[in-house]
């Protein structure tokens, strides 16, 4: 029996895009006020969930199209090498660089590699969340 | 690395060869290759004769120096006898094994291998001045001893006897290595020169008795003393060379030696001197009286072996009290020395004889067992004349050198009631009883051995085989070494000054120095005390002999029952194996609540009890921050929730009052203003609830949690019991603040180090992002886990596969 979702679809489609937003911010302000990588990662994981209960998995993957197991991989990835930039530049392992630069378009920017590793943190959490949640829905 | 230590490698090398050498050499017996080495090395140790005399030759092989292990090779008086014991029966053996054991039927790679191993053990012991390198030498002697009692592997006797004599001896041995390290610990040597001559310090140590009895134990289960003996019967399941050579000539003279080696360390001692003379005599008695008893030839010269054994253990012991006399003229025990040597050669001699000539009649006849045997002696007159030359030394008649050892004994028993020292005058008597009966016995089973196979009525339809004389090559060696003992029995001078010496000299040091000490062994000195009691031997024995079928019936049936001491191991085993068997099945119930039970258990009396012993429960309430109404509000809400999913009969609630509970914590975040932690709670106890209610969906649905939970459970008190402890211990120490926290550090430099504002985040990210790095990779390796748990499913593939 298919019942029509439209509400709770229409709904999602505003929403899902509003939570999203919310987790960029969590995930950029993190480092001055509440948030960072694994709350914004958990919302944006919240955000597809979402999708994924309004739509139903295949029209998710459709729209995502990309396996989440590579999520988590690159977000690792992310991890190990922003420790590795302390590395190249003589630091110990993990050690952040931050400064001013100018930057072309957006003129002068405070830099961190912090956000790079909470970048890895979140990427990391997006794809862990959806995996699990994708293997054990798709599962019978 | 010297000659010395060459030689007493080179059967060790030849055992590596031997194998390779066996798959070309098909045509020649593999004995004849073997052969040569024993003959080899009996002349290289006889030319150490001249140099024994004197003094003791040292050589030092660099092994492992930092902790003063090295392979020292020492020959002096006592070693060089047992060297020329193992290299010269070794050659007899080697020559007998050839015409014994048939060229195709046999392995003999593995046969000679074995035993070459086994002779650079036994030179090894006895050459060694290294514990360690002794111990390692005289466990090889307990391994290659097992495997070649288990030769015939395929027999179930043979297992068991080996199985059973490894048992025994390695315990000995590891007991023994305990003695050593004791010695070490005391000495802080492991050179056994060092240690002897350091005598007088460690007799006072703590750790002198613990280390002598130890060694004692060692010594006491190779020997095959009471009631350690019980492997050496069950080792007769091995080839007869073998039973020659291990169990009668060498290793179980491995204890005698140790015995020997430490008595000017140990003889100090009266526990010493009384544990061996028992422990002596006991294994005496013993086993005479059960060799009259057995039927089968080879059990009953393991028993006399083990008799035998016991005689020299109980000569030695008594030689302990010649250490505590300095003038030579009173020392009437150095003889209880000197017989223990002249016994331990002559043993050698007529034993290996013995055994040989037993192999020949199995070999020959097809049987060992003396009911069946009988009239032998017109068909087999050179092996009856080598058996009565065995039995009749065994036996202590003249003119064998078994009478002489044995008239040294009684003397040596007969001094032992005139020692005035450790009670000996009044007790020693007791021991001159018992090792005159056993002189009786033995007289008694010495004769059966030859009578009832050598004369009497022929029996040739219980006999599996023809018999008939055995051909030259198996007659050999039991003629040379039955010749020695005829030979020694008339002249016992020959060997006295070069060998017998040396030997007594390294046993009692304060002899070394004594140039007026001689031995000298008179075939003849008057009607002496002892005499008398040999001719006493010989009518009793005679009587014994001649009434044995009346009294056999009851030492077989009645008394031993109750004293059969290789029951009781037996017993010993399966109560082991089952008792263990029963206690895992006991405590490994499969159950994982029973194990967390234990785990939650042990925590409880691990902590509390050290909370309690240590005197560190400190409940003070001094620093504590006001509680406000939410805060009790809050508490009672997870409260009720928590008893709520204890006691709630469905698995929805309780997930949903986990859910409940997991929000109250996020609030309890919010009130101690942890705004990320409170956030983060929020979300993973939504992610987590969501979870939970997927995975329950698909259980099968409540049944067998129907029953009530039973208040006063074992499960009950535990729970309770981790609640108390973990709430003294966090009371505990919350008050113990001996340093001031490291907080102050990130809130100063937060933003001056990292360039952020929100501290969690920053030590998340920066000053701790190692911690946060794994705390991913855990996450990662989760999804994955899941990930593969649930997609890879081998078995409903393979099950495809089938049917397909």
């Amino acid at each position: 029996m298919k019942t029509n979702d439209v509400l709770l679809r229409n709904v999602t489609k505003v929403v899902a895009f509003i939570i999203f937003l919310f987790s960029l911010h969590l995930f950029f302000a993190g480092h001055y006020n509440p948030g960072g990588g694994f709350v914004a990662g958990l919302t944006s994981a919240g955000a597809i969930t979402l999708t994924l209960l309004a739509y139903d998995i295949k029209t998710v993957k459709s729209m995502l199209n990309m396996n989440t197991i590579i999520i988590t991989a690159v977000g690792l990835i992310f991890v190990v090498g922003t420790g590795l930039l302390g590395v190249f530049s003589g630091k110990p392992f993990l050690t952040h660089l931050y400064g001013h630069v100018d930057l072309p378009v957006l003129g002068d920017t405070s830099l961190h590699t912090a956000t790079l590793f909470d970048l890895g943190v979140y990427l990391v959490v997006v794809g862990v969340t959806l995996t699990i949640i994708q293997t054990i829905g798709e599962s019978d | 690395m010297s000659l010395l230590h060459l030689a007493i490698i080179l059967p060790f090398v030849v055992a590596i060869i031997i194998p390779i050498i066996y798959k070309w050499t098909k045509k020649i017996h593999t004995g004849w290759l073997v052969l040569p080495v024993p003959i080899i090395l009996f002349i290289y140790f006889l030319s150490f004769i001249p140099k024994t005399m004197n003094g003791s030759t040292v050589e030092t092989f660099q092994w492992i120096p930092r902790y003063g292990i090295n392979f020292t090779v020492v020959v002096d008086g006592l070693s060089l006898l047992f060297a020329l014991l193992i290299t010269g029966i070794g050659s007899l053996v080697v020559f007998y094994s050839i015409y014994y054991l048939g060229k195709n039927k046999e392995r003999l790679n593995n046969f000679y291998a074995f035993l070459m191993i086994f002779m650079t053990a036994m030179l090894g012991v006895v050459l060694s001045d290294n514990l360690i390198v002794l111990y390692l030498f005289w466990e090889l002697t307990s391994i290659s001893s097992f495997l070649l009692i288990g030769y015939w592997y395929h027999r179930e006797r043979s297992r068991y006897g080996a199985r059973k004599s490894m048992m025994i001896t390695v315990f000995g041995g590891l007991m023994m290595l305990g003695g050593f390290i004791m010695l070490h610990i005391m000495t802080d040597s492991f050179s056994i020169r060092e240690i002897l001559a350091a005598s007088e310090a460690i007799s006072q140590n703590a750790l002198f008795i613990p280390a002598m009895i130890l060694i004692l134990l060692g010594a006491f289960t190779k020997s095959a003393q009471v009631p350690f003996h019980i492997w050496l019967p069950d080792a007769m399941e091995a080839p007869t060379p073998v039973s020659a050579y291990l169990h009668s000539a060498t290793m179980v003279k491995a204890g005698i030696y140790v015995v020997a080696r430490f008595t000017p360390l140990f003889a100090l001692s009266p526990i010493w001197f009384w544990t061996i003379a028992i422990v002596g005599t006991t294994t005496l008695l013993w086993g005479s009286i059960n060799a009259t008893k057995k039927n089968d030839l080879k059990a009953i010269l393991a028993y006399s072996t083990i008799s035998q054994l016991g005689l020299i253990m109980t000569l030695l012991g008594i030689g302990a009290a010649s250490l505590h006399f300095d003038n030579l003229s009173d020392d009437i025990y150095v003889l209880a020395i000197v017989a223990a040597v002249f016994h331990l050669f002559n043993h050698a001699t007529f034993k290996g004889s013995l055994f040989m000539m037993v192999g020949i009649i199995d070999h020959e006849t097809g049987t060992r067992d003396i009911r069946r045997l009988g009239g032998l002696m017109r068909i087999m007159p050179i092996t009856a004349t080598i058996a009565f030359i065995g039995t009749f030394a065994m036996a202590g008649l003249p003119p064998f050198n078994g009478f002489l050892s044995k008239e040294m004994f009684l003397e040596s028993l007969l001094n032992l009631t005139k020692l005035n020292l450790w009670n000996a005058d009044t007790w020693g008597i007791l021991l001159l009883i018992v090792g005159f009966i056993a002189s009786v016995f033995t007289f008694t089973y010495s004769m059966i051995i030859f009578f009832k196979t050598f004369t009497g009525k022929q029996k040739a339809y219980l006999l599996p085989k023809k018999p008939h004389e055995a051909p030259f090559g198996l007659l050999l060696s039991p003629a040379i070494l039955a010749f020695l003992v005829l030979f020694i029995g008339i002249f016992p001078n020959v060997i006295a000054a070069p060998i017998l010496e040396p030997a007594v000299k390294s046993i009692v040091p304060s002899l070394a120095t004594n140039a007026d000490f001689h031995i000298h062994i008179g075939l003849w000195h008057g009607i002496t005390p002892a005499l008398l009691m040999t001719v006493g031997i010989v009518i009793l024995g005679t009587i014994l002999y001649k009434t044995h079928r009346f009294w056999k019936p009851f030492i077989t049936t009645r008394v031993p029952k109750k004293l059969r001491i290789g029951k009781s191991y037996d017993k010993g085993m399966s109560y082991l194996e089952q008792g263990s068997y029963r206690f895992t099945m006991t405590v490994m119930t499969g159950w994982l609540r029973t194990y967390l039970n234990y785990m939650l258990f042990a925590f409880i009396v691990l902590v509390l009890g050290s909370l309690i012993l240590t005197d560190s429960l400190n409940l003070k309430f001094e620093n504590l921050t006001s509680v406000t109404l939410v805060d009790f509000v809050l508490a009672a809400v997870i409260l009720v929730t928590l008893i709520g999913i204890v006691f709630s009969k469905s698995r929805i609630t309780s997930i949903i009052l986990l859910g409940a509970m997991g929000y109250t914590i996020s609030i309890f975040f919010v009130i101690a203003r942890a705004p990320d932690l409170a956030l983060t709670q929020l979300i993973i106890e939504t992610i987590s609830v969501v979870l939970y209610l997927l995975v329950f969906y698909h259980l099968p649905q409540f049944s067998n949690i129907e029953e009530k939970p039973r208040f006063f459970s074992v499960k009950t008190f535990l729970s309770i019991g981790i609640g108390i402890t973990i709430t003294l211990v966090a009371l505990s120490a919350y008050d113990t603040t001996f340093y001031d926290s490291i907080s102050q550090y990130y809130i100063d430099n937060t933003y001056k180090e990292a360039a952020g504002k929100n501290i969690v985040n920053v030590i998340l990210v920066d000053f701790r992002g190692f911690d946060t790095l794994f705390e991913t990779t855990v996450l990662a390796i989760a999804s994955i886990g899941i990930f593969t748990m649930i997609k890879l499913r081998l078995t409903k593939r393979r099950d495809k596969n089938e049917n397909q």
